[in-house]
């Protein structure tokens, strides 16, 4: 008997028991189970949900492997930066080796782990106490989650942002697809606000460089935002290519700009993801930083001000840093919590470049604000979608109230009727 | 005998659970956020409140048959706020470096809408000693979901309980610590006084299902 069968009498034998959720989403994980539609007039498709999520994961999965050979190649690098050795990135020379490979995976695997058996383990709970079915929205948050922490988070502190980003974020709500926040994010955000010291500055972001800090094999890795809020750009040694290949220190998923497009792209060909939202957060990042970059050309502040680093970085450039692209391209999209409407989708993704950008630049504690601009246009993606909606119903309605109605009749004069308004 | 007839009783007891002026009613949020991130400010404005409310419940449950109604709510303020003058000098006088961590709370206890509520609803159509409970209970609702939040709040937030260290030192490591602990910071801001207010009502609403309402 194959696993399969089993996994469907098993189904079978817990129908109506309390612990029957967590069997079945077993099974409908791996299987299509026994009781879809095999014929009739009806559209089958294998799109469902758990089908969309998986190929989310798979536009992640190089991402993941790139932030973990990153994690080993920042360690190695700043260790070699601590002794005064220059270091040039190679990708087959120095990066893609097995010792990189090994020092990252040792440290990422775990987050990847404690993020997807805290996750499903509340799913789980929750499913069982109010007896639906598991929901398939953890699948991909619990692998966006270990993407968007700097690499030594420690694994408690995950696990308890993981829980109140869970909980509060979604299961509150009533589960996955009412959710109003983007439960990664809250994630995030928890952690931002409750561990700042664990977020932010120059050691967090290279593997040890926390235990090591204060001895003599000191090592530390401030990331590109971070040298240019402290305005100290000119000592920064990496190259737009460092940058937009990802050899650069940051978050463990965020690094690498080109396989974060890759991914979008195989994101929006495989209709998963709106391009809109994409297309408009990248124009709203643009303006943005144009903005910054002509208030600095028109010499309105000085190279005194505390902005004038950030403010004065080249406008693209803001899209290949930090987490803006990873934040467009995974967390923006997210179908439950951005806005519904094509046209709201341009409004909702513009802000969301826009607004990431503004923060950035005048966050005086935390050069990086992608998370809280998307946070932030969750909250309005209701708003801009309903005054689309009432757009939309207005046009209508104006149409339908200067529309004309020749009667019938052709022998009286061709008089011109009024159509009621509905 | 008991002390106080069923009827009474429940005017004491009823607020604390089941008509909570902050879990059920949902009053007084305002300030349950404001200064709940340590215990010590917790119990001092439960207590504060309770004199206020007690006592100004006593004297306009006394008034009643006098006051005229066009300006009772003016009448209701000024005995709120002499009483709350009178707790802001004791404080100041007794107890000035929490006076100064409660600053504007204290005197903001004036604008507590669970105050005015119980005098509206409560104290200008009952006598003196009922009224009196009913002041008691409402504050006694209201102080212990203050106490609860800032439990929470001051022990998951600063690592202290009335400024004891009961999970050890955090920059000497010692204790919980040193396995690597970290406070929480995100307790000592407000939005996260109100995830706790929410959590305690989920608690509450989930134990008592009568409390749920239909939608």
């Amino acid at each position: 008997m194959s696993l399969k069968s089993n996994l469907h009498n098993l189904k079978e034998r817990y129908k109506g028991k309390k612990m029957a959720p967590a069997f079945n989403a077993i099974h409908t994980f791996l299987y299509a189970p026994n009781e879809t539609t095999h014929s009739g007039s009806h559209v089958r498709v294998v799109d469902d949900l758990k089908r969309t999520m998986n190929t989310v994961i798979m536009a992640l999965v190089p991402v993941l492997l790139f932030g973990i050979f990153n994690a080993g190649y920042q360690h190695n690098a700043a260790v070699d930066a601590a002794n005064g050795v220059i270091r040039q990135a190679s990708i087959f020379g120095n990066f893609l080796t097995w010792e990189n490979f090994i020092m990252g995976a040792w440290t990422v695997l775990p987050l990847v782990i404690v993020s997807y058996a805290v996750g499903l383990a509340v799913e789980f709970l929750f499913a069982v106490i109010k007896g639906h079915e598991v929901e398939e929205g953890y699948l991909v948050t619990g692998m966006l989650v270990p993407l968007i922490v700097p690499i030594d988070t420690p694994l408690w502190m995950l696990a308890v942002a993981v829980v109140f980003g869970v909980v509060i974020g979604k299961e509150v709500f009533g589960g996955t697809g009412m959710n109003i926040l983007n439960p990664a994010l809250t994630i995030r955000a928890f952690l931002f606000f409750a561990y700042p010291t664990w977020m932010s500055g120059d050691k967090v972001w290279v593997h040890q460089a926390v235990d090591l800090a204060g001895g003599p094999d000191a090592i530390s890795g401030e990331t590109i935002l971070g040298y240019l809020a402290q305005g100290k750009g000119a000592e920064m040694s990496y190259s737009v290519a460092d940058m937009f290949f990802g050899f650069i220190p940051g978050s463990v998923g965020e690094t690498s700009t080109i396989l974060i497009l890759l991914g979008g792209l195989f994101l929006i060909f495989s209709k998963i993801a709106s391009w809109r939202i994409m297309v408009s957060a990248v124009a709203g990042a643009l303006v943005m930083g144009l903005i910054f970059n002509g208030v600095v050309d028109a010499g309105w502040i000085t190279e005194t001000s505390k902005f004038y680093g950030l403010m004065s970085f080249a406008f693209w450039q803001h899209l290949i840093v930090g987490g803006l692209a990873f934040g467009i391209v995974y967390m923006a999209t997210d179908p439950v919590t951005g806005a519904q409407t094509n046209r709201g989708k341009w409004v909702y993704g513009f802000f969301i470049g826009f607004i990431s950008v503004l923060i950035r630049v005048f966050n005086p504690a935390y050069p990086e604000g992608v998370f809280l601009a998307i946070l932030l246009m969750n909250v309005f993606a209701p708003t801009i979608d309903h005054y689309v909606v009432r757009g939309n119903i207005n046009k209508r309605l104006k149409r339908a109230k200067n529309a004309t109605i020749l009667p019938r009749d052709v022998e009286g004069k061709a008089q011109e009727l009024k159509a009621e308004t509905v | 005998m008991a002390l106080l007839s069923k009827k009474d009783a429940n005017l004491i007891l009823d607020p604390l659970a089941d008509n909570n002026p902050i879990t059920i009613q949902v009053l007084g949020i305002c300030s349950a956020l404001a200064i709940t991130a340590e215990l010590k400010a917790s119990i001092v404005m439960a207590f504060s409140v309770l004199f206020v409310m007690g006592m100004g419940n006593v004297v306009i449950s006394l008034m009643r048959d006098i006051i005229p109604s066009k300006i009772r709510i003016i009448v209701q303020l000024v005995v709120v706020a002499a009483l709350v003058i009178m707790v802001d000098q004791v404080l100041k006088a007794f107890a000035y470096e929490l006076s100064k961590t409660l600053s504007v709370f204290v005197g903001l206890i004036i604008t507590n809408c669970i105050i005015m509520g119980r005098f509206e609803a409560f104290a200008l159509a009952n006598g003196p000693w009922r009224s009196f409970l009913d002041g008691i209970g409402n504050a006694a609702g209201y102080g212990l979901i203050l106490v609860i939040i800032g439990f929470f709040r001051e022990l998951l937030g600063s690592g202290t309980l009335l400024g004891f260290k009961v999970l050890g030192d955090p920059i000497e490591k010692t204790g919980l610590y040193s396995i690597g602990y970290e406070n929480n910071g995100f307790m000592l801001l407000s939005p996260m006084a109100l995830i706790v207010v929410g959590l305690i009502i989920w608690v509450q609403r989930s134990r008592n299902k009568a409390l749920i309402e239909e939608n």
